[in-house]
C-alpha cells in the first residue's frame, strides 16, 4: 500500500496526512455498510434481527464467493464477463448428471458428491480455456469472456430446451441440506463463503502468487523483466475463478433445485460492482479481498431494505443501487 | 475447348430447366411467415413449442400451405427478420409476436404496405389498424381469477402479499385488474407488491424479506408459475404456518403437475395463460386465408380458473412449458 509506505519513510506532516486520508478512503465501503445498516434499523426494526441477517448472508454468498474470485482476475489487470453464464451451465449440467447417475447409483450422498466434484472441475476447465485464451491465445480479455457469456447461456438454453432443467425431487431432498442447513446456528453458505474470503485474502496477501497477480496488474512489463511466469499466473488466476464459480454453483443449485435461461443472470456485473465499491481498481494493480466482501455484502442489504420498506416507489429501486454505488464509490475514491 | 462450351451450355440449360421448374414445384398457394422471440425463457420456449406443432399440423392438412417459422434474440433482428420474410420467402401472411409493442410497429406496417395479411400475437402494435387480427392472452381475467379465489378461499378476510413481474403494461394490466376485484373486498389488505421479475430466484429472495418483514400472511399472489417455485422454498425455509394459500399463474406443466398430483398443500389452484395462443394463432390464420376467409379482428383466449378437477385438460407433458 503506497500510504503506508510513506508514512514510514518520510514521517513529515504532508505525508502523514496523506496517509491518513489514505486510509480513511479505505473505510469507504465500511463506511458505507454501516451507514445503510443504521437507515436500515431506523426503517424497519426487523432489519436488526438474527434472521434476517443469515438471510443477507446466505443470499451473499453466491455473489460474494464469486466476488472473490473476480478480485483476483481484476487486480491482474483482467475481467471475466461469462461468470453468471457459467454458472447457469454449471448449474445445468450438474442437475443433468445428477439426475443420470441416480438411475444407477443408489447412495443419494454419493450421487451428489459425484455432481459437486463435476462442478468444481467444470469451473476450473473454463477458467483454464479462458486463461489460456487470453494468455496463450493473445485476446483481449473482455472479448474472450464476452464470447463464452454467449456460449455458455445459449447451451444452458439448449440443453434446458428453453425451459428448465430440475433436479429430481429425492436428491432435491437430500441435497437441499447444503443450502438450508446450518452448522453453530450460522447456515453453510454462509461458512463456506468466509473460507472462501480467508483463503483469498491469505492468498493474495501472504503467497508468492498472490504478489506475482498485483505485479502483472500493476505493470505487466515489469513483471516480465523480473522473470515472473506471467502467463502462468494469470491461467492460473482465471482457474481460481472458475473455481470459485463452482462453489458458488454446487451451493446454488440446491437451493431451488433447478437452472434455467434466466439463472444467473447478471452476475458478472453484480461481482464486478462488489470488487469495485470494494475499493479494488479496474485497472488493476491493487485491491482488498475484505473490501470485495464487504462490496457485495452492502449490494444485497441495498435490495434487502427496499424489501423491507414501501417508502419508494418499486420502479425506482434499481435507481436507489445506482445511487449508493456511486456514493460509495466516491467515498472510497484514490488518488490519481 | 469445344467439349468445355458445349457443358458450360448444357449447364446452363439445366440450370435453366430448374429455374423454370423451381417456381412450379414451390407453387404454393400460402406461404405463411412467423416471426417470434426466441426461447430465452421458459414461456417463451413454450410459444416455440406450440408455433413448430402448429406448422406440423397446417403443413400436414393442407398441402398448399407452407409455414416458416423464425425466432429473433431481439427487436432489431426481428425487423431485419421481417425484411427477409418478405423479400426472400415472399411470404403471403404474417403472424407475429413482437419483441416490443413500439418497435416493431413501424416494421410490421413496412410488411403490411406489401400486402400481406398480419396477425399479431400477445403484445399488440402502437398503431393497430395496421394488423388485420389480434390474438392474445387475457391479462384482465389473469389479475381477477386469483383475485376471486384468494378473496373467497379466505372468506374475504385476511392480509396477503403479491409479487409481480419485469415492470411492463402486461404486469400493469394484470396487477390493476387484480386490485380493482381487492377492492370489493375490504377485509383483505394487500400488505405490499415488489417486482420478483418473473424469476424463481428473485422471487425467492422478495418472499424472504416478505417474511421477515411481516409476521402474519394468509395467502400469497405469486402471479407466475416460476416466482411460485421462489415463493415457495422461501416459506419453506422460513418454516412458516401462517400462509394458506399460494397462487402463480400461467399454467407450467410443473405447476399443472403439483396440482393434479396435489403434492403441495399451498398450491390449490392456478390460473391458464398458456402459450398454446400461438398454436391458435397460426393455425386460424393459415385456415382462414387457405379458405379466404377473414378472421375476427379480436380473439382473446381467455384465462380460466384451473383446479384439480380440470388440471388434466391443461398438462401438455411435451411442451417444455
Amino acid at each position: 500500500m503506497p500510504p503506508e509506505l510513506a508514512e514510514s519513510t518520510a514521517p513529515s506532516h504532508g505525508a502523514r496526512v496523506a496517509a491518513l486520508w489514505g486510509r480513511l478512503h479505505g473505510f469507504g465501503p465500511v463506511a458505507g455498510l454501516v451507514l445503510l445498516c443504521i437507515a436500515g434499523t431506523l426503517l424497519n426494526g426487523e432489519f436488526a434481527t438474527v434472521d434476517n441477517a443469515l438471510n443477507v448472508l446466505t443470499r451473499t454468498a453466491f455473489i460474494g464467493i464469486i466476488a472473490v474470485g473476480m478480485c483476483f482476475v481484476i487486480i491482474s489487470g483482467g475481467i471475466d464477463l461469462s461468470v453468471g453464464s457459467m454458472a447457469a451451465l454449471i448449474a445445468g449440467c450438474m442437475i443433468l448428471l445428477m439426475n443420470k447417475l441416480a438411475q444407477t447409483i443408489g447412495s443419494p450422498v454419493l450421487v451428489i458428491a459425484l455432481g459437486m466434484v463435476l462442478s468444481l472441475g467444470l469451473g476450473a476447465v473454463f477458467g483454464l480455456i479462458h486463461g489460456l485464451l487470453i494468455s496463450k491465445g493473445r485476446i483481449e480479455p473482455f472479448i474472450v469472456t464476452l464470447g463464452t457469456l454467449g456460449i455458455f447461456r445459449a447451451y444452458l438454453t439448449y440443453f434446458a430446451d428453453g425451459g428448465a432443467i430440475t433436479l429430481d425431487n429425492a436428491l432435491a431432498d437430500a441435497y437441499s441440506p447444503v443450502y438450508y442447513g446450518s452448522l453453530l446456528g450460522v447456515p453453510f453458505p454462509v461458512w463456506v463463503f468466509a473460507v472462501v474470503a480467508l483463503a483469498g485474502g491469505f492468498i493474495l496477501n501472504r503467497t508468492a502468487y498472490g504478489r506475482y497477480v498485483q505485479a502483472i496488474g500493476s505493470n505487466e512489463q515489469v513483471a516480465r523483466y523480473a522473470a515472473v511466469a506471467v502467463d502462468k499466473v494469470k491461467v492460473l488466476t482465471y482457474m481460481l475463478l472458475g473455481l470459485c464459480v463452482g462453489i458458488a454453483t454446487l451451493l446454488y443449485v440446491p437451493r431451488l433445485g433447478s437452472a434455467s435461461p434466466t439463472t444467473g443472470l447478471l452476475w458478472e456485473l453484480e461481482a464486478i460492482a462488489a470488487v469495485i465499491v470494494g475499493g479494488t481498481a479496474l485497472k488493476g494493480g491493487a485491491g482488498s479481498v475484505t473490501g470485495t466482501v464487504v462490496g457485495a455484502i452492502l449490494l444485497s442489504v441495498i435490495s434487502n431494505i427496499l424489501n423491507l420498506t414501501s417508502i419508494i416507489s418499486v420502479y425506482l429501486n434499481a435507481a436507489v443501487q445506482g445511487f449508493v454505488i456511486i456514493i460509495v464509490a466516491f467515498l472510497q475514491r484514490g488518488r490519481r | 475447348m469445344t467439349r468445355f462450351t458445349r457443358r458450360l451450355a448444357l449447364a446452363a440449360a439445366t440450370a435453366a430447366a430448374v429455374l423454370a421448374a423451381t417456381p412450379a414445384l414451390a407453387q404454393k398457394k400460402e406461404v405463411l411467415g412467423v416471426s417470434m422471440p426466441a426461447a430465452t425463457h421458459s414461456f417463451m420456449a413454450g410459444a416455440v413449442y406450440w408455433a413448430n406443432e402448429a406448422k406440423k399440423d397446417l403443413e400436414k392438412a393442407n398441402p398448399n400451405i407452407q409455414v416458416i417459422v423464425k425466432t429473433a434474440a431481439n427487436a432489431s433482428e426481428q425487423a431485419n427478420q421481417l425484411q427477409d420474410l418478405v423479400t426472400v420467402n415472399k411470404i403471403t401472411s404474417l403472424v407475429v409476436f413482437p419483441f416490443e409493442s413500439a418497435a416493431l410497429t413501424k416494421p410490421v406496417a413496412e410488411v403490411k404496405a406489401k400486402g400481406v395479411y398480419v396477425t399479431v400475437v400477445d403484445r399488440g402494435l402502437t398503431d393497430p389498424s395496421i394488423q388485420d387480427a389480434y390474438v392474445a392472452g387475457d391479462n384482465t381475467a389473469f389479475g381477477k381469477v386469483p383475485a376471486e379465489y384468494i378473496a373467497k378461499a379466505l372468506g374475504g378476510k385476511g392480509e396477503i402479499v403479491a409479487l409481480r413481474g419485469i415492470p411492463t403494461t402486461i404486469d400493469n394490466e394484470r396487477m390493476d385488474a387484480f386490485n380493482s376485484v381487492m377492492k370489493n373486498y375490504p377485509g383483505i389488505k394487500l400488505l405490499d407488491a415488489k417486482h420478483g421479475n418473473w424469476n424463481r430466484d428473485d422471487a425467492f429472495k422478495v418472499m424472504q424479506d416478505f417474511l421477515t418483514r411481516f409476521k402474519h400472511i394468509d395467502a400469497v399472489w405469486a402471479a407466475d408459475d416460476d416466482m411460485a417455485v421462489g415463493v415457495l422454498k422461501a416459506i419453506q425455509q422460513a418454516n412458516r404456518k401462517d400462509i394458506k394459500l399460494v397462487f402463480g399463474g400461467a399454467g407450467a406443466k410443473g405447476a399443472i403437475k403439483t396440482l393434479m398430483d396435489g403434492s403441495d398443500p399451498l398450491i390449490q389452484a392456478n390460473v391458464s395463460y398458456s402459450p398454446k395462443f400461438m398454436y391458435e394463432a397460426i393455425k386460424m390464420t393459415g385456415e382462414a386465408r387457405l379458405k379466404g376467409q377473414k378472421l375476427p379482428a379480436n380473439n382473446i383466449v381467455p384465462s380460466v380458473l384451473i383446479t384439480k378437477q380440470n388440471a388434466k385438460d391443461f398438462y401438455f407433458p411435451n411442451s417444455p412449458f
